[in-house]
């Protein structure tokens, strides 16, 4: 059977069509009808689905992340913002960084070894389409409760993954999170981040300008990966062959991906290409219309010409394939034989399958002509794919429980009243799943690669040296808390804001970018589209006070099961620059004698705690307070007292409180503590919540011996709030805390440590359980239908004028 | 001894990078006329008693493939199915 | 006169940078070679390093032994050219038959990063001249399949023979038979390690300088040749 065509489909104006089972509504596909003229031909509707899905034109979202521009503070160090594959930020005068974080939250509960590489190697070529060699990766990872039977199959091959793909693409894996909460059981949130270094002068462009230019397409082979949803438009009938035609999970080869980097940056060196972007969510049809619209200009694209691994693909489904390791170049004719030389050198297949067409004569911008085989398949306007998509300003309303939730305060909660009794407090914390020593998870990834990391987990950011000559560096932190969102999605997202921020400037870095991904319930729920604009909101505003740009991110929606939405959990990313890497300042103690010194305050705040919802499977009440310029006003002081030798160590205070950043600045280097709690903390169950209040704008630092009076007077000047709470003791192994309790560094190390293992060590990982069967048959049915799962769309920058 | 043996293949539409990778060495070696080279694994079961074909397809199913991405089959070693 | 050391370049190499990095540190003038080419451009010394190469999905060097380079390599050794496969490089030796034994899966199944201790147990190669014999090192120890097998006469004879380089010490962190890290080949040239030297050269970015010794055995090495 031959591809439906443009002249079929003129002729065949009421042949009914799928698109309600494609994800388009009546009217968008009314809409589409308008903008052809007539109906679209199965090509043409399978592209317009995939570009106005949620995915891909965040028509839910978009309405909200234009404040992400309209409050973005200015900054001269911006050289590419939202709306571009990832932010670009001039860190010298010579150098660029660009970092960006991505959901791969379904496809990886799907399957989750290829699910998390494929979600890696996704960010990486955002990464590397904006000129940039990727330089290090991170990732935040949210499982269901750490003992669920299928947590272990999850976990274990989130991780693999993980690990696969960035250690063999030999990209260090320098920081992240790993979260267990029963509300992500049956939705995984798997997040990961690339960050990637440029020369300001090699900056690329995603726009195919120059008539006349070849439109070349470069990487693996395309098959039928990702196809789920469009394969309805198959033309034969539906047999058992069908389930073989739809798989939705993509399969990473990162060894493709690594030549594929090396191949790119050789060309962008040698200035071969005027445009590029890579290929992602909505596969070669994002590519072709985005890069066109972005110059205005047309194409003509020959698909015949695109190497395929399945001979029997048709048309509409080499256009929304979702094969991975491609990039699309556009490049001068003259320039085509050096371009094809590079890829061959690398061994990277590359083929030139069109050219960039003239807007027309009337000035409106060019078409996008597409034949297969010299039927033409699909002629639209690139701008009506990827600008004029469908937007939505869906209803919102504060979730009913919302105020009963808040009243029910952790603050009322049993405390524990004498010192034994705070003692196991402590060590239960650490053990805790989420407090407890991530090693088992970190040890299956390469931090050392490419040797520029100069701090990498467990130490609060990670920091990558970027130029040998100077000693440039920046350090990098993503954080998110899903349950302080759930208590007040405002303050909770300037929470994860908060955190990421301070775990950068405890590293005696400045802040100067942020990205987020969004990960949050249903739209179609208006209790879910409110959480997201309170969290949109907050961080928006936030980032103003800050005077930190949102540079771009990713917003995932339908992470639910059934009518159960996940936490809302915006993942924040901040990015600091230090310009001398060497002065960096690492958590853990390790001088004897020095001085323990706690900046900030601390209140009564428990609710949405740690300690609330491990010890009592709490959640409830209002989450802490943020005040924003105290953050601000920690980083300046750590800054200042880092450049003058004031500060050893520094470590920031947050899940878990005092007590939990006490015990890891402890263990980091086996150095025990002697700590005494000030006098108005000392009476009753005051001890207890001095050291567990998860309060924010607080740090420990360790300073040298002889600095003391130094450091704190330079507290004073600046007004920020300390207390000396004790002295490193390199010599007694334990942590003490005066007239409260004494724990040895052994016994709170083996609490700390044994967690995971004891969890997840071989043989719980190795069969599949009931739901990764359950998984596995839900899979195509879910990816094809109308509510799809989950969508993952770009935020772009939605021009504000 | 009564022996099972479960091939297990990715399903023939998964991309299989270690057999492109062996497909792409073979040309070094002097074999031009190979267009495609996939791999999978090979396990051997061994009953105590009687093979047990229908035990052995549940194994498989269950462990030794993930049905998300590869297929398998099962037959006694040196039968023809 | 500078001595060359070459690093080899496979697709998929990864730590090639630091390697050379490594020897530059320790005073080297580094060649970079690419797999595809013979020409060993008159180099002194090779290093192949870490990674993936050809993305290692058959069994980890495999198919790297067949590249151009190692044919030309191959050859230079039987002359005395010295040779230090780091991860990679060392199955991609034991692969190419330049070394005995295989790096086979990690008994744990995981891939592994972690500071690990050795014990140097050879001081007598081209490579570990600048330690003493029984000195105890801290590098990193990063791969998936860095489990050291061969059959028992092969590891009796490594041992009668001083030919084991490196053991683990303080735990072993894949199932190494007899804890081995590195051996060296009969003539002491050609030398295999599974962790990484490359990655302990500064104190800024590595847990220790201990690997940096590698890397100027091999320069004290040639020049006591030129002598």
């Amino acid at each position: 059977m031959s591809a439906d065509t443009v002249e079929h489909a003129g002729d065949t104006p009421g042949e009914l069509q799928p698109h309600l089972e494609l994800g388009l509504s009546d009217d968008e596909y009314e809409r589409i009808r308008q903008i052809l003229g007539r109906r679209p031909t199965q090509s043409e509707l399978a592209m317009y689905s995939v570009m106005w899905s949620e995915h891909c034109s965040y028509k839910s979202s978009k309405v909200h992340l234009r404040q992400f521009a309209d409050k973005a503070p200015r900054s001269d160090r911006l050289l590419a913002g939202m709306g571009e594959n990832a932010g670009v930020v001039r860190v010298s005068d010579t150098l660029a960084v660009t970092f960006k974080v991505e959901s791969h939250n379904h496809p990886s509960f799907v399957e989750p070894y290829q699910g998390a590489a494929t979600g890696v190697g996704g960010i990486v070529r955002d990464i590397l389409a904006m000129g940039a060699r990727p330089v290090a990766v991170m990732d935040s990872l949210r499982f269901g409760a750490a003992d669920h039977p299928d947590t272990a199959r999850l976990l274990s091959g989130v991780v693999a993954g993980i690990g696969g793909y960035g250690n063999c693409l030999g990209l260090p894996n320098i920081g992240g999170e790993v979260v267990f909460d029963p509300c992500y059981q049956g939705n995984p949130l798997v997040n990961a981040l690339c960050l990637g270094v440029l020369p300001v002068d090699r900056l690329q462009s995603k726009a195919a300008s120059g008539t006349g230019n070849v439109v070349v397409l470069m990487g693996a082979k395309t098959g039928r990966d990702g196809i789920g949803g469009v394969s309805v438009l198959a033309s034969a009938t539906f047999d058992d062959e069908a389930e073989q035609r739809r798989p939705s999970v993509q399969v990473g080869d990162p060894f493709t991906e690594k030549l594929l980097i090396e191949a790119c940056l050789e060309l962008y060196d040698a200035r071969l290409v005027v445009g590029v972007q890579d290929l992602g969510g909505a596969g070669l049809t994002c590519a072709l219309t985005e890069t066109a619209a972005a110059a205005g200009t047309g194409m003509r694209v020959w698909l015949e010409r695109i190497p395929l691994r399945e001979p029997s693909m048709e048309p509409h489904e080499i256009l929304v394939s979702e094969s991975q390791e491609r990039m699309l170049l556009i490049v001068e004719p003259d320039k085509l034989d050096a371009v094809l030389k590079t890829a061959d050198k690398w061994g990277v297949p590359t083929t030139a399958i069109g050219e960039v067409t003239a807007p027309t004569t009337s000035g409106e911008p060019g078409r996008i002509l597409i034949t297969w085989r010299d039927e033409t398949v699909a002629d639209v306007p690139p701008g009506s794919l990827v600008d004029d998509g469908p937007v939505y300003a869906r209803p919102m309303r504060e979730p009913g429980d919302l105020i009963l939730l808040q009243a029910d305060r952790a603050e009322t909660l049993p405390r524990p009243a004498d010192p034994d009794a705070l003692r196991e407090t402590v060590l239960r914390m650490a053990a805790s799943p989420n407090l407890c020593d991530k090693t088992w998870v970190i040890e299956q990834y390469d931090r050392y690669v490419l040797g520029n990391t100069v701090l990498a987990q467990p130490e609060d950011a990670g920091v990558i040296r970027i130029d040998e000559r100077t000693g440039l560096g920046v350090a990098l932190s993503v954080d998110g808390n899903g349950r302080y969102a759930r208590l007040d999605p405002y303050v909770g997202a300037r929470l994860a804001l908060a955190e990421a921020y301070r775990n950068v400037v405890v590293t005696g870095a400045r802040p100067v970018a942020v990205t987020d991904c969004l990960n949050f319930g249903s739209p179609e729920d208006p209790a879910v589209m409110w959480q997201f604009a309170e969290a949109v909101r907050g961080l928006a505003d936030g980032s103003a006070e800050l005077n930190i740009p949102v540079t771009g991110g990713n917003v995932s929606f339908y992470n639910q099961t059934g009518a159960a939405a996940v936490h809302p959990t915006p993942v924040v990313g901040v990015l600091g620059v230090l310009e001398d890497v060497s002065q960096r300042i690492p958590m853990g103690f390790g001088e004897d004698g020095e001085v323990i010194i706690l900046l900030g305050e601390t209140h009564a705040e428990l609710s949405g705690s740690e300690w609330a919802w491990e010890v009592h499977g709490h959640l409830g009440g209002v989450p802490p307070q943020v005040d924003l310029s105290r953050e601000r006003l920690l980083g300046e002081v750590i800054a200042d007292a880092a450049a003058k030798g004031h500060v050893s160590s520094a470590h920031d205070l947050s899940d878990g409180g005092l007590a939990h950043a006490l015990a890891e600045s402890c263990m980091r280097r086996g150095l025990g503590a002697r700590v005494a709690l000030p006098d108005e903390f000392t009476a009753g169950s005051m001890p207890f919540l001095y050291l567990c209040s998860e309060s924010t704008g607080r740090a420990i630092v360790a300073v040298p011996r002889g600095h003391e009076k130094a450091f704190t007077a330079l507290c004073t000047e600046w007004g920020l709030p300390w207390t000396a709470i004790g002295v490193v003791d390199a010599h007694g192994r334990e942590l003490e805390v005066r007239g409260q309790f004494v724990i040895g560094l052994d016994e709170l190390r083996e609490a700390w440590s044994g967690t995971l293992p004891r969890l997840f060590d071989a043989e719980r990982a190795v069969g599949m359980g009931p739901q990764a069967e359950a998984a596995a048959d839900a899979a195509p049915e879910t990816e094809a239908s109308e509510s799809a799962p989950e969508t993952e769309a770009s935020e772009a920058a939605p021009e504000t004028e | 001894m009564a022996r099972v043996v479960v091939d297990v293949m990715l399903k023939p539409e998964i991309l299989d990078p270690q057999g492109q990778a062996v497909a792409n060495a073979l040309p070094r070696l002097g074999v031009t006329d190979v267009s495609s080279v996939r791999i999978g694994r090979r396990i051997e079961i061994e009953f105590e008693g009687e093979p047990d074909l229908d035990r052995a397809h549940e194994i498989a199913g269950r462990l030794l493939a993930n049905p998300v991405i590869e297929e398998y089959a099962v037959r006694l070693e040196g039968s023809s199915q | 006169m500078t001595t060359r050391i070459g690093v080899v370049t496979f697709p998929g190499s990864l730590d090639d940078g630091d390697a050379a990095r490594a020897a530059r540190i320790a005073g080297a003038e580094v060649v970079r070679l690419w797999h595809a080419e013979s020409d060993l451009r008159q180099v002194d010394a090779v290093i192949l390093p870490g990674g993936f190469s050809y993305g290692d999905y058959l069994r980890c060097g495999a198919i790297a032994r067949f590249a151009p380079v190692m044919e030309a390599i191959t050859k230079a050794v039987s002359d005395g050219l010295p040779v230090l496969g780091i991860c990679n490089g060392f199955q991609i030796l034991c692969e190419a038959h330049l070394l005995p034994g295989a790096l086979t899966r990690n008994a744990h199944l995981h891939f592994r990063n972690r500071d690990q201790a050795l014990r140097i147990e050879s001081a007598d190669t081209a490579w570990t001249s600048s330690y003493e014999p029984g000195q105890e090192i801290v590098i990193p120890v990063k791969n998936g399949e860095g489990r050291f097998v061969a059959d028992d006469r092969t590891l009796d004879e490594l041992t009668a023979e001083g030919r084991i380089v490196a053991r683990y010490a303080g735990g072993n962190p894949n199932g190494s038979l007899r804890d081995i890290a590195a051996i060296a080949s009969e003539g002491g040239n050609v030398v295999g390690i599974m962790p990484h030297p490359e990655h302990a050269v500064e104190a800024l970015t590595g847990p220790s300088l201990d690997g940096l010794g590698f890397f100027t055995s091999i320069l004290k090495h040639l020049a006591g040749m030129q002598k």
